[in-house]
């Protein structure tokens, strides 16, 4: 699993690369809580382009983000969601609370 | 019982393992010629119920999940097994968004993406003794041809 990121004013752009399960999660959720703290993060943009794995684990890592996200009054947007984790997250019902947008630009404008 | 093929795997309850469980079923399911739509299905219920067995079962104690798998008429039927502390109440524990463990942020749909992906799921516990899951998949490229 790789993680990549970058910033455009207060919001966060994470780019997640690889496989996200279980085993994994827990290093992402501290590495990004790191950043969203030290660099006073308000807003959270997952790009899932380059994600070929996900299961329930990552529903996990996002909601936990968005809870602390949230309170702080910031957004937190899923964007490049491959079908497969489209699924997933439909599903859980993660769009109730989450935005999706097609791409960084789109949801950098619209957030 | 009938079948066409027939493989098992054993290993630690390490997280490591959970990726290398995964891959192993869909390699062998692979002889069934699934789609790749069908293969993440099977990857990603693999995933959900080996996660359970490690965190759940064994509670990142360490122990032994089993991993068997048939090839029975055009199907696969995949059982992930552990002799950890069993579900108490199964019905609770399949619910959508029920997870003992949210401290640890488990989103608690595991079974749920179980029950989705796979076309049966079988779930028998024991408090004490232990859980075993029972998914079966029907492969649609199969299914049209027959």
């Amino acid at each position: 699993m790789q993680l990549k990121y970058e910033t455009n004013n207060n919001t966060l752009i994470v780019e997640l690369e690889g496989e996200l399960d279980h085993h994994v999660a827990e290093d992402i959720r501290i590495e990004l809580d790191d950043i969203i703290e030290r660099k006073r993060i308000r807003n959270l943009i997952f790009d899932m382009g380059l994600l070929h794995f996900m299961d329930s684990s990552g529903i996990g890592v996002i909601m936990g983000r968005y809870k602390n996200i949230s309170k702080l009054g910031g957004k937190v947007a899923v964007v490049e969601v491959p079908d497969k984790i489209d699924k997933i997250f439909t599903l859980a019902g993660l769009y109730r609370i989450v935005e999706k947008y097609q791409n960084k630009r789109e949801a950098i404008n619209r957030m | 019982m009938e079948y066409k093929n027939y493989m098992k795997l054993e290993f630690e309850s390490k997280s490591q393992n959970e990726a290398f469980a995964r891959v192993v079923v869909a390699s062998f399911a692979a002889q069934l010629d699934p789609t790749i739509e069908e293969i993440t299905d099977i990857k990603t219920a693999v995933s959900e119920a080996v996660t359970n067995a490690i965190i759940h079962g064994y509670e990142n104690t360490t122990g032994i999940v089993k991993v068997t798998c048939y090839i029975i008429n055009q199907e696969l039927e995949v059982i992930i097994e552990d002799e950890g502390r069993g579900i108490e109440d199964i019905e609770k524990a399949k619910e959508p968004l029920y997870t003992s463990k949210p401290e640890l942020e488990r989103s608690g749909m595991g079974f749920t993406v179980m029950e989705t992906f796979m076309d049966e799921v079988d779930v028998y516990s024991e408090a004490g003794l232990g859980t075993k899951i029972r998914m079966v998949k029907k492969f649609k490229s199969l299914i049209a041809d027959e």
